[in-house]
This record gives C-alpha cells, sequence and structure tokens, in this order.
C-alpha cells in the first residue's frame, strides 16, 4: 500500500516550503522518522522525520522548489495489501505528474508564477557551475526581503550585506539584478566582482593601506609535535576526530597569546584605544568553494584540546558546507592560515581586518637537520616547517611579534614546554 | 554587531554531585542520601522524558502538532526538581516542563494535546498538584506567589507536620528573570516570606538572545537583592538538582522563606520547532554541551560505580521504545474536540441564556454540516 506524505504546516500558519535536499531517493527504505528532507520556511530550515516505514516510490517535488501546504511530497510504500508489482507503473506515473493528491489538495494561497525557474539569465554559462542551492537561511535578512530575493531569482548567499546588524538590504538585492552577468567575450572571461570574493577583496584592501604590516618568519622542528599528534589521536576520545598539526599550532597560539596578549588586541581609531581581548577568538582561514572565509572559534581560550579539535571539526565543516554565519565570522581577535596544505612552505599574509596578528602555518617536510652537539653533532631527518607571523606594527612592535613567534615555535618544538 | 564573552562555564561554586564523567563527589550544604536503585530509578526517567520529547518533535515535523518546545539538554534540571516535590506540593511549569509533568503523573498525550490543538491546557491543576502549561513568560511565577500566599493563609507551613507542611515550585527560565512579573514575585516571597522555590532553569538562550545581554551578575545573585538565598546548581546533574531543590523545599515548608535556584544547563534543540538557532548561534556551543550530557553521566555512574547489569539499560530502552509507539499512535488518535465544547469548562453551572446559545449553535453546525 503506497502512502503519500503531504507537507504539513511546519510553522504556525504557514502556507509553503521549499524543498532544500532530499536525503532519500526513490527505492530507499526508510524507517519511521528517519530524515527524508530538509525543508525551508519563512522561519526555519527543518529536517522532515518519515511518518511511515516502508520503500519510496516517489518524489513529488525537485530540489529547490517551493511546496504549498497539504501536497503530496513522497510516497512510501509502506507493503501490505496492493503492493508489488504495479509500484513501479505507479513510480512513473507520479513521477510525470504531480501526484494523485495534487488536485484534491487546495493551496491556502495563490500559486506564485514559475518566476524562480525562468529567472537565471542563459549567459551564465561560463561562470563556475556554483553549488545548486547555497543555504540561503544562513544570510541575515528580514521576510520581505527574502520574498523580493526569491522573486528576483537572487542568490541571498551570493549577496554583500550592507543593511543594519550585517543583514541583507532591499537594495543590495535589487542592485545585484541591474548588476550584468558573467558573459564570456572569446579570449577573456568577465566575471561579475560580488559576494565573497567583493567580500575579500574590500577586507585585504583596507587591511593593507590601514595596518602597516610586519613578517616575521622562524623555521624548526616540528618532530616532537607529531609524534604528540600521533598518541593523541590514538587515544579514545579523539577517535572520531582528525587530529591535525593544525590543532596544536592552534594551541600554541593560544598559549603564546597569554604572555604577548598585545597580538591579541585591536586599533580603534575612532576612540583613539587600543582594545586589549581577554577572550580569543580564534580564526581559521578555509578555502572553500565560494572563497576563502575566516570563521572563528569563539572563546578558544577556555577549551580543551579535545574540545578544541571539536571546535576546528565543526567550524572546517560548517566553513566547507557554506553553512558559516555572519556570526561565525565576526568578532575574529587572530587568525592562523593553514598554507602548508596547498604544499608551500610560508608566505606573508595578510591581516584579518581589526586584528593584530596571523599566524601563516607552512607545508611540514622531512629535511636533513642537524641534531646534538659537539662529539655527538649530526644530520638527521626530520620533521621542519615554517611559521610566518605577520602583525600590525602600530599595536605590536617587534619585540612582542618576535616574542610571540618565538613562544609558539618553542611549544610546537617542544610540546612539554606547555606545561610550564 | 557587539562582542561579548559568552559566559558559558559556569561558577566554581556550582553545586555539583555527579560530574560529566560519572563520578560521584560530595558538597558539604547538600549532601544526598540516595540508593544506587533510585539512582537507577531516576536514569529511566531521564531516558523516558527525552523519548517522549524526540517524537512530539517529529510529530510536529509531521504535522501532528502545532509546534513543540523540546527539553533536550533540560532533563536533569526538570526530574530533579520534579523528584524533589512531595504529592501535596505545588507546582507551576512554564510551557517546556515536560519532565516535571512527567514526575506528576500527567500523561504525555494531554501535554500534545494542548500542543495539538485540541485541548486548551487539558488537565485539572489539582488532581496532580501541576498548575496548567503558562505560555506567557514568566506570568506563572506570580500564580505560584498567590499560591503561595494562599498555603500561609491555610495555617500550612512551619506547623512540623510533614503530612501538611506545604511549599511552591515555580519554574521559569532565564529570558523571564528579566520580566516584570519575576521580579514582582520575588518582591512578594520576599516581603511575606512565602514558602515557595524559584526554580530558573538558565539554558543560556532566551530564544536568541544569550543571558549575559541581560544580566550582568550571575542569576542566582539577584536573589540577595530581594533578600533570600540563591543557589547555582549544574543543571546537568540529576543528583545535584535533587538535592538543592528538596533542601529548599524543606526551608520552604519549615518557614524558613522562600529561595531562587539557578539551575545552569543548555537549551540543546531550538527554542521551538518555529525556531532556526543556526542563525544566532555556533554549533561549538552545543557540542560542548554534549560532554555534559545529563543522561549520560548517570548511565557512566551507574556502569562503572554501581555496576548495574546491561540488561537494565536494555529493559530501559525497550520501555522507551514502547513510550514512543504510544505517543506516536496516541497523538494520532487524539479526538478533534466538538464545536460546542467552546461552551464547557467556562463556567461551573452553565447559564441559561449559555445554554440556550449552545442549542442553537448545535443545531446551526447540524444545519451546515448536513
Amino acid at each position: 500500500m503506497i502512502k503519500d506524505f503531504l507537507l504539513p504546516d511546519l510553522g504556525e500558519g504557514l502556507t509553503e516550503g521549499d524543498i532544500l535536499k532530499w536525503t532519500v531517493s526513490v527505492g530507499d527504505t526508510v524507517a519511521v522518522n528517519d530524515t527524508i528532507a530538509e525543508v525551508e520556511t519563512v522561519k526555519a530550515a527543518v529536517e522532515l522525520p518519515s511518518p511511515f516505514a516502508g520503500v519510496v516510490t516517489a518524489l513529488h517535488a525537485a530540489e529547490g522548489e517551493t511546496v504549498p501546504v497539504g501536497k503530496s511530497i513522497i510516497s512510501i510504500d509502506v507493503g501490505g495489501a496492493a503492493a508489488g508489482a504495479p509500484a513501479e507503473e505507479e513510480q512513473q506515473l507520479t513521477l510525470v505528474g504531480y501526484g494523485p493528491r495534487d488536485e484534491t489538495a487546495t493551496p491556502r494561497r495563490r500559486h506564485r508564477p514559475p518566476v524562480v525557474d525562468a529567472a537565471p539569465p542563459a549567459t551564465e554559462s561560463a561562470a563556475p557551475t556554483e553549488p545548486a542551492r547555497p543555504a540561503a537561511h544562513r544570510v541575515l535578512a528580514k521576510p520581505p526581503v527574502r520574498k523580493l530575493a526569491k522573486t528576483l531569482g537572487v542568490d541571498l548567499g551570493s549577496l554583500v550585506a550592507t543593511g543594519p546588524n550585517g543583514t541583507v538590504s532591499r537594495e543590495d538585492v535589487q542592485q545585484a539584478v541591474q548588476a550584468p552577468g558573467a558573459a564570456p567575450t572569446g579570449r577573456e572571461t568577465r566575471i561579475p566582482i560580488k559576494g565573497v570574493r567583493k567580500h575579500t577583496a574590500a577586507a585585504m584592501v583596507a587591511s593593507a593601506f590601514t595596518a602597516p604590516h610586519v613578517t616575521e618568519f622562524v623555521t624548526f622542528d616540528i618532530t616532537a609535535t607529531m609524534e604528540l599528534r600521533d598518541r593523541v589521536a590514538a587515544r579514545r576520545e579523539f577517535r572520531d576526530l582528525k587530529v591535525s598539526p593544525l590543532l596544536f599550532v592552534a594551541k600554541a597560539v593560544l598559549l603564546a597569546a597569554r604572555r604577548t596578549p598585545e597580538l591579541n588586541s585591536s586599533w580603534d581609531e575612532a576612540a583613539g584605544e587600543i582594545v586589549q581581548k581577554h577572550y580569543v577568538n580564534l580564526g581559521i582561514a578555509a578555502a572553500t568553494d565560494r572563497g576563502l572565509v575566516v570563521p572563528n572559534i569563539k572563546d578558544a581560550h577556555e577549551l580543551s584540546l579535545l574540545e578544541l579539535a571539536h571546535a576546528i571539526a565543526d567550524l572546517t565543516e560548517t566553513a566547507r558546507s557554506g553553512k558559516a554565519t555572519p556570526a561565525d565570522m565576526s568578532g575574529g581577535t587572530f587568525t592562523v592560515t593553514n598554507i602548508g596544505v596547498f604544499g608551500v612552505d610560508t608566505g606573508t599574509p595578510i591581516l584579518n581586518p581589526g586584528e593584530a596578528g596571523i599566524l601563516a602555518f607552512g607545508a611540514i617536510r622531512r629535511q636533513p637537520w642537524v641534531v646534538g652537539s659537539g662529539a655527538a653533532e649530526r644530520i638527521e631527518p626530520r620533521w621542519v616547517t615554517q611559521l610566518a607571523l605577520s602583525f600590525d606594527h602600530r599595536l605590536v612592535d617587534g619585540q612582542q611579534g618576535s616574542q610571540f613567534l618565538a613562544d609558539v615555535a618553542a611549544v610546537l618544538r617542544d610540546p612539554g614546554l606547555a606545561l610550564l | 554587531m557587539t562582542e561579548h564573552v559568552r559566559a558559558v562555564h559556569p561558577e566554581p561554586n556550582m553545586v555539583q554531585l555527579l560530574t560529566p564523567e560519572g563520578q560521584r563527589v560530595e558538597h558539604p550544604d547538600y549532601p544526598l542520601d540516595i540508593t544506587d536503585d533510585e539512582i537507577a530509578a531516576l536514569y529511566r526517567d531521564l531516558v523516558l522524558v527525552r523519548r517522549i520529547d524526540s517524537e512530539a518533535i517529529a510529530l510536529q515535523r509531521q504535522g501532528e502538532l502545532g509546534l513543540w518546545a523540546s527539553l533536550l539538554g533540560q532533563e536533569a534540571a526538570q526530574i530533579g526538581s520534579g523528584r524533589a516535590l512531595k504529592r501535596h506540593d505545588m507546582a507551576f511549569p512554564t510551557y517546556r516542563e515536560h519532565g516535571v509533568a512527567w514526575c506528576r503523573d500527567v500523561d504525555a498525550l494531554t501535554l500534545l494535546g494542548l500542543y495539538r490543538g485540541t485541548n486548551l491546557g487539558g488537565w485539572d491543576p489539582l488532581a496532580n498538584n501541576f498548575n496548567l502549561y503558562t505560555i506567557v513568560i514568566g506570568a506563572q511565577t506570580l500564580h505560584a506567589t498567590g499560591y503561595a500566599m494562599g498555603v500561609v493563609r491555610d495555617g500550612a507551613v512551619g506547623t512540623g507536620d510533614p503530612e501538611r507542611d506545604t511549599a511552591v515550585l515555580a519554574f521559569f527560565g532565564d529570558g523571564a528573570s528579566s520580566q516584570g512579573d519575576v521580579n514582582e514575585a520575588f518582591v512578594w516571597a520576599g516581603a511575606g516570606n512565602l514558602p515557595i522555590v524559584f526554580f530558573c532553569q538558565n539554558n543560556q538562550w532566551a530564544i536568541s538572545e544569550p543571558v549575559e545581554r541581560q544580566s550582568r551578575v550571575p542569576l542566582f545573585q539577584r536573589a540577595a537583592g530581594f533578600g533570600f538565598p540563591g543557589v547555582r546548581v549544574d543543571g546537568n546533574d540529576v543528583l545535584a538538582c535533587l538535592a538543592v531543590t528538596r533542601k529548599h523545599l524543606d526551608n520552604a515548608r519549615n518557614a524558613q522563606g522562600p529561595s531562587l535556584i539557578e539551575a545552569f544547563t543548555y537549551r540543546m534543540n531550538p527554542h521551538t520547532t518555529n525556531d532556526d538557532p543556526r542563525r544566532y548561534r555556533a554549533l561549538s556551543e552545543a557540542e560542548t554541551w554534549k560532554l555534559k550530557d545529563p543522561i549520560e553521566r548517570v548511565r557512566a555512574y551507574l556502569t562503572r560505580e554501581a555496576r548495574v547489569e546491561p540488561e537494565f539499560f536494555a529493559a530501559v530502552e525497550a520501555e522507551s521504545l514502547e513510550m514512543a509507539e504510544y505517543v506516536r499512535a496516541g497523538c494520532r488518535a487524539i479526538p478533534d474536540p466538538t464545536p460546542e465544547s467552546v461552551f464547557d469548562n467556562v463556567y461551573v453551572d452553565l447559564p441559561d441564556e449559555l445554554r440556550e446559545q449552545r442549542e442553537e449553535f448545535a443545531s446551526f453546525v447540524k444545519s451546515v454540516s448536513a
């Protein structure tokens, strides 16, 4: 027997919802309360649990489609009578049409015209394909603005928010419509500067031309940390976590910031004050499909190594999946950028605006290294890496910057020093 | 966006009797004499109310409930305080006290009826000495204070007769603590030395507003300004919640006046099913609190210290599956109210005029549905 699940009113008095994502496909077996889809309403994005146990025979809406409340979204064969042979036929039938329930389900409001599907301009083909539907609900915007964006076919997530409290304003949406789409012109491709790219550019220019940058480097033997990492990774409580060298670099930064708080401060030009933070919101630069984003771990200074590992895992996952909220990315006090993952040794990072320091962590390589002293002096293959620290010279003198960098390197060279 | 340090780390003097790792610890002011069997019973309570809660959320997502306010993460605060009540004490809940309702023997389906829109409260407050859920934020603290005034006037305080002396337990949240109603209740309770315990579940978030934006001091310290003691307890520690609430309810029954308990806990789920916390708080925060789960620590204690057999946990799990089925099937079977029922439960004795209106209305409904 086939049962249909009608889209319920997920809030109080809502008339429709968007299918963000299906988590089941036709042919899948589901149990009661298994998640079948993620649905977004004007109030929240929520996971829908299946009310039936059985086999999925049809999905009646595409991802991204707006569905009126009361319309069937999925058919599930719960077994028993009338199951079996006709299932496939029925599946075909409902995939083409809108299922048997469609005619009787009365939407509480007029059908929206199919503007959404028609909106994307045909010239967009040259732009890199974006994820089908970046999670727009993580962007802050008032409901009327969301509606406008939807009507105009504008992805809220791609806009730079200029409204109050980091919200996307009506003007932001309208401007996005007026901007020309990316158009290939033979030997060149012109891509509109928008979204994360535009934001990154503005931030980098603002930072590079307001804060006088100084960059210092240190090369050292990180073998002891690599060995520690292996021991930590083998522990039970870390078994589901990725224990990367970055975790230890982050921990070393937090320790060093205690001794040299100047690196964890900011320059308040308007107030004529230096703001020394008694907390560390540790930013981790992450490369994502949408560009470079720097979400930060709030109150990282209070976290144990295990909590920090969880936080880094969450943060990178959130960023990679395009789900980092403005709140995740604001309020950072110090940043670590792990350029080593790209196989490079070092660089001169530019400060995240408003922060006093940024640490670039280079690749870790097997290299010949002088160990021992006197008669025991010899060359051994060791794990060697480089750190580069850029700091705002308005806030931080060479002495403090050097101290900080040396402290970070010292802890990574000999993690036992963290006990001091 | 203004920056602030998140006050998710409690004071060192917070009362805790069971650590997140499941170790029993003692507190000089709050000794707890409890057997392992009693702790196992609390474990069962915690598991079953969590199950009721998760099923209710699923039912809301399936269109069976209009709304649900989840208690996930706050089970220990509710079971601990709920089990500290005596039968003749009176409790005044918010709309999230499903765990306390459980302790007061209010059936889960009765709670669901309110959120399904098939009843307007649904139970007799005096049948289980558990007031109706109050949706208006903080209003129930005044109702509770009024009830406590009545207890004093009945002479049911400080008589030394444990069957007679009565305490009142008023629930509210960190957000409600900023409401005028709650502060008025504090004033009256302090001035009248009333037999009431104010039990604040500080779950850190008043919908999207973090608690540190509402108060310059830890919430339990506010009691000092009203002239009665305040204490902060680990709200994820069922034993500490039980011991602290038990002691302060005793004080109230013994005419030693009101007190404030701040149960320091965390709302793991959205404020209600209509809310999306990913818009305003970091996921990492919930991850940190997962390590302090109220159920895991009891299970750890029972397994390691009390050497409870695996069969016990399997039995509780089986019972929780039965509970899930009971809630799922029972919710769908709740009958819709009849149109005439709007006339019920307003007057004890229906006046003639209303009786006529009800009959007219009934015949009208019949004429249009025919």
